[in-house]
């Protein structure tokens, strides 16, 4: 069967995904998160603008890796033992104890500074795959109707940004034109300036679009109710928060009161909706694939978990002493879990730009 | 006015005066006007006139998204606008603006279509029917999984009509729906509206600066000057209007009565006059040159071999090209036949995958820097304002002539002779659309380019402004520039081009005197030709000066 699975489903698998990510910065286990996310987003992306977008966002994780190895070598705290190449190093009063500039560059910190980044990236590369198979815009169209004006500004948001980069490639073909191509203070201004009017323009012109076609209509007025729920629900979910991080506080503090918080927002927004009726065109189901996906997704978080739990050195980098990375079996499953949907779930309907590959499947 | 005609009027306009804050005289000052249901409007105006406000009152898009202050009453379907804003007016007002693009919420056809149903929260079995039935209406079935992004204008534009469609409202505001469109792709447009005014019944307003491509639809004009409106039949309005296109100021300058409004009836009018053009003019051959023939053949510049791609696709296909020096040239073809890089490719700042460009001396302008590229050929992109960054037009001024190396004044002397009596501390985005293109085109002559290339110009400018900027352009030939301008605009062409180039598919399908490529072109004939051939005249200025007396 053909069809988009619910934005709802990938976005948690691959928020599922970057959470378990987060918990490691063994090696092989990182590789194994991004070979995951890379070929579940090969196989299941659709030909959208989004779609082709995860290549950015693999751009964006290696120069959060190189940007993490250069901040360790101008002032990273170097450590190990293993020597790899002096660096002329400068020294800083007391008070900068922890940051050194420059100094001897040993093995162990590099791979430190290397794989944290890579724990990053990974994560980043994360929301990228959720964005490559759930375009943002489908996932907005389950946005709560009461948020409509918070909708509004994400739906502008979320389309204007992708124009930004084309605006600011128009606008700096066009300083050319002017002779300009310096890079000094001046430039910026030249580019900021018309890119910002642009995307302002866009914006409204945009939100005035959306407007004239009948978003957030009303048919009963909001009521008082409705924002005294939400009100209150949100000061609830703050107070709940406090108490459950802050230690010092009675753990009857912390999530109880955050639940109350929630359950009161979720009350307000729900109230709220009736009043901006709206329906669906082609509601995308939830069935059996999207529960897969989830599932998928969370098992391989668990499975981090478990992991961790266990044993906690399995995901780590082992570096003091320097060594081999270890292969935790729960880890490995559950991304071999993960990978189960790019086979799964259904194939996301192809679009008429791509005659070659609906050749293919039609085949 | 009985009771049961006031049920007939779609909009009503009573005492209706608009004023923004910002500026010192009303955007519209006592307008009363209905517009009964079913009819197909026409607003017309000078740029600036108050025709967008005009419009935008109708879906309360005026006031309550720009500001401003509205008196008067205006009424949509018995709704008053003071107390409905844009959302609550959406069943019964669609409203389609000039760049489609920027209106489209979601990503693909489909979506777009079902968008405005899903916040009306119509049933999914209704917006499916009514998604189909939109479709087939539009002819773009094919197209339902498309991403709006790669479709050309002309499909973009009709999805934009189709997607305020499928909420079945009585009254449809087009604010220039073609102006970015060529003149095939403003066929389909407005033929589609057509059928909804005679298939449905719809009310249409629509404003648009090319009257030459939409008057004839009109059942009723409104001319809007100063934010003061009158309205009336085409043919009693155009009598005397500000603008006009061709065809009235032929029949004008004719002295026909009634003035015709269609090809057709100008035709039939027309047999006298062409009779006695026919004495001046017995064959082709005999047509006067345009009056500033190139006074040398010698090409300006040249391109051999240019190729460019874009990605996968080829933008450009080995063109050889040679636009001779003191002479306009008009790049003419589809949307997205090429037309923009080949331009860009020409100046050297766009990319090239392979060939050759030269200047008169033999100079590749790709191998320049951008400061000396910028003396020897100007470019004014499609968006002109993207050159202008600073707060004033003074400030502009001065930039241009330090980075020209250029006394100072110079840009502002070019600027007054291009546009008089733009204030010097006026900021850039105040400027009406023919001053901002004004500006930018006085910004990149102060280096005095001798190749000059426009992208587009003539979009959102109205008759005066284009006759202006076609002396412009005629002015510079004449002063030994070389002048390539691409448009859809033919009626620009005939009055300003020594030779048109058509593209197509990014090659060079035609390329010779204006006369001979553009008259015998369906598409590309402008009204004159049309309603004089075979008497080869292309503009009523050539007939005016075939015959200089008033001859009928």
């Amino acid at each position: 069967m053909v069809r988009h699975l619910h934005p709802a489903a990938w976005w948690i698998w691959a928020l599922a995904l970057a959470a378990s990510a987060s918990l490691t910065t063994n090696p092989v286990l990182l590789a194994g998160h991004i070979a995951v996310l890379t070929f579940v987003v090969m196989s299941r992306r659709d030909g959208s603008p989004w779609g082709r977008a995860f290549r950015l966002y693999a751009v964006l994780g290696a120069v959060i890796v190189l940007t993490r190895v250069i901040l360790h070598l101008a002032v990273g705290l170097k450590f190990g033992q293993h020597r790899l190449f002096p660096l002329p190093t400068l020294d800083l009063p007391s008070w900068a104890a922890g940051i050194q500039l420059g100094g001897t560059v040993y093995l162990e910190g590099l791979l430190a500074a290397a794989l944290e980044g890579a724990r990053l990236g990974t994560m980043i590369l994360a929301i990228g795959a959720a964005n490559a198979l759930a375009s943002p815009k489908r996932l907005l169209k389950v946005f709560p109707a009461a948020l409509h004006e918070i909708g509004a500004a994400l739906v502008v948001a979320v389309t204007v940004a992708p124009q930004l980069a084309e605006s600011v490639q128009r606008v700096a073909r066009a300083r050319a034109l002017r002779g300009e191509t310096s890079l000094r203070l001046r430039a910026f201004r030249g580019i900021a300036m018309p890119v910002l009017q642009d995307t302002l323009d866009r914006s409204m012109a945009l939100a005035a679009a959306m407007d004239g076609r009948g978003y957030g209509r009303r048919t009963a007025s909001a009521s008082r109710l409705t924002s005294g729920l939400t009100l209150l629900g949100l000061l609830g979910a703050c107070v709940g928060l406090y108490g459950l991080l802050d230690s010092t506080s009675p753990a009857a503090f912390g999530v109880p009161v955050l639940a109350i918080g929630a359950a009161l927002c979720i009350a307000g927004i729900w109230a709220g909706g009736r009043a901006v009726p709206r329906t669906i065109y082609r509601r995308d189901p939830w069935s059996g694939a999207e529960w897969l996906t989830v599932s998928c997704g969370l098992t391989a978080l668990a499975a981090s978990i478990v992991s961790l739990r266990t044993s906690p050195g399995a995901l780590a980098m082992p570096l003091q002493p320097l060594g081999m990375p270890s292969l935790p079996i729960p880890v490995i499953l559950g991304l071999i879990a993960a990978a189960a949907p790019a086979l799964a779930t259904p194939v996301p309907p192809l679009t008429s730009q791509r005659p070659e590959r609906v050749q293919a499947v039609v085949a | 006015m009985t009771a049961y005609e006031s049920l007939g009027a779609a909009v009503r306009f009573s005492n209706v005066s608009v004023h923004y804050p910002e500026s010192a005289s009303p955007a519209l000052t006592d307008v009363n006007l209905e517009i009964d249901e079913g009819e197909l409007v026409l607003v017309i105006g000078r740029t600036g006139s108050g025709k967008s406000t005009l419009l935008g009152t109708i879906n309360g898009h005026v006031p309550h998204f720009t500001g401003g202050r509205l008196s008067g009453r205006v009424e949509v379907m018995g709704r008053d606008i003071a107390t409905h804003r844009p959302r609550d007016l959406a069943d019964v007002v669609g409203v389609v603006g000039q760049d489609p693009l920027a209106g489209f919420v979601t990503d693909t056809v489909e979506e777009e279509l079902a968008y405005g149903m899903e916040q009306l929260a119509l049933p999914p079995a209704t917006m499916r029917k009514r998604v189909e039935e939109t479709l087939d209406l539009l002819g773009i079935a094919d197209l339902r999984a498309a991403p709006l992004r790669d479709l050309s204008g002309g499909q973009q534009q009709r999805v934009a009509i189709g997607s305020v469609l499928t909420t079945h409202p009585r009254l449809l505001v087009l604010d220039e729906p073609t102006s970015a469109l060529d003149p095939t792709g403003a066929e389909e447009v407005l033929a589609t509206l057509t059928r909804l005014v005679h298939d449905l019944g719809v009310t249409v307003v629509i404003a648009e600066h090319r009257l030459e491509r939409v008057v004839q639809y009109a059942d009723r004009l409104v001319e809007v000057a100063d934010g003061r409106v009158r309205h009336g039949s085409p043919a009693e309005i155009l009598a005397d209007s500000a603008i006009a296109p061709p065809i009235i100021e032929l029949g004008r300058y004719a002295g026909w009565s009634p003035l015709p409004v269609t090809i057709r009836d100008a035709r039939r009018a027309a047999a006298p006059l062409r009779r006695e053009l026919a004495g001046a003019f017995p064959t082709v051959a005999e047509v006067a040159p345009p009056p500033d023939a190139p006074a040398s053949p010698a090409p300006g510049v040249t391109a051999r071999g240019l190729r460019v791609d874009h990605g996968g696709v080829r933008a450009v296909a080995d063109v050889d090209l040679a636009v001779a020096a003191g002479s306009v040239t008009a790049l003419m073809g589809r949307n997205g036949a090429g037309k923009s890089s080949l331009l860009w490719a020409l100046h050297g700042t766009g990319a090239r995958t392979s060939g050759r460009v030269h200047l008169a001396d033999g100079t590749d302008p790709a191998s320049l820097k951008p400061p000396q590229r910028r003396s020897r050929v100007g470019l004014v992109p499609q968006s002109a304002t993207d050159l202008l960054y600073l707060d004033s037009v003074g400030a502009e001024c001065d930039q241009a002539d330090q980075e020209s190396g250029q006394p100072p004044g110079t840009c502002s002397a070019l600027l007054a002779d291009l546009a008089p009596g733009i204030p010097h501390q006026r900021h850039p985005r105040d400027l009406s659309e023919g001053q901002k293109l004004a500006l930018v085109l006085a910004v990149q002559l102060t280096a005095r380019p001798e190749v000059v290339l426009l992208d587009e110009p003539t979009r959102g400018l109205d008759y005066p402004a284009k006759d202006r900027l076609a002396a412009t352009l005629r002015r510079l030939a004449r002063d030994g520039h070389t002048v390539v301008v691409s448009t859809h605009d033919v009626e620009f062409v005939a009055i300003v081009a020594d030779e048109v180039i058509v593209m197509a598919e990014g090659e060079i399908v035609a390329h010779g005197p204006s006369a001979d490529v553009i008259a015998s072109s369906p598409a590309f004939a402008p009204q004159v030709a049309k309603v004089l051939a075979p008497v080869p005249l292309l503009t009523v200025d050539q007939v005016r000066a075939a015959l200089p007396r008033n001859a009928i």
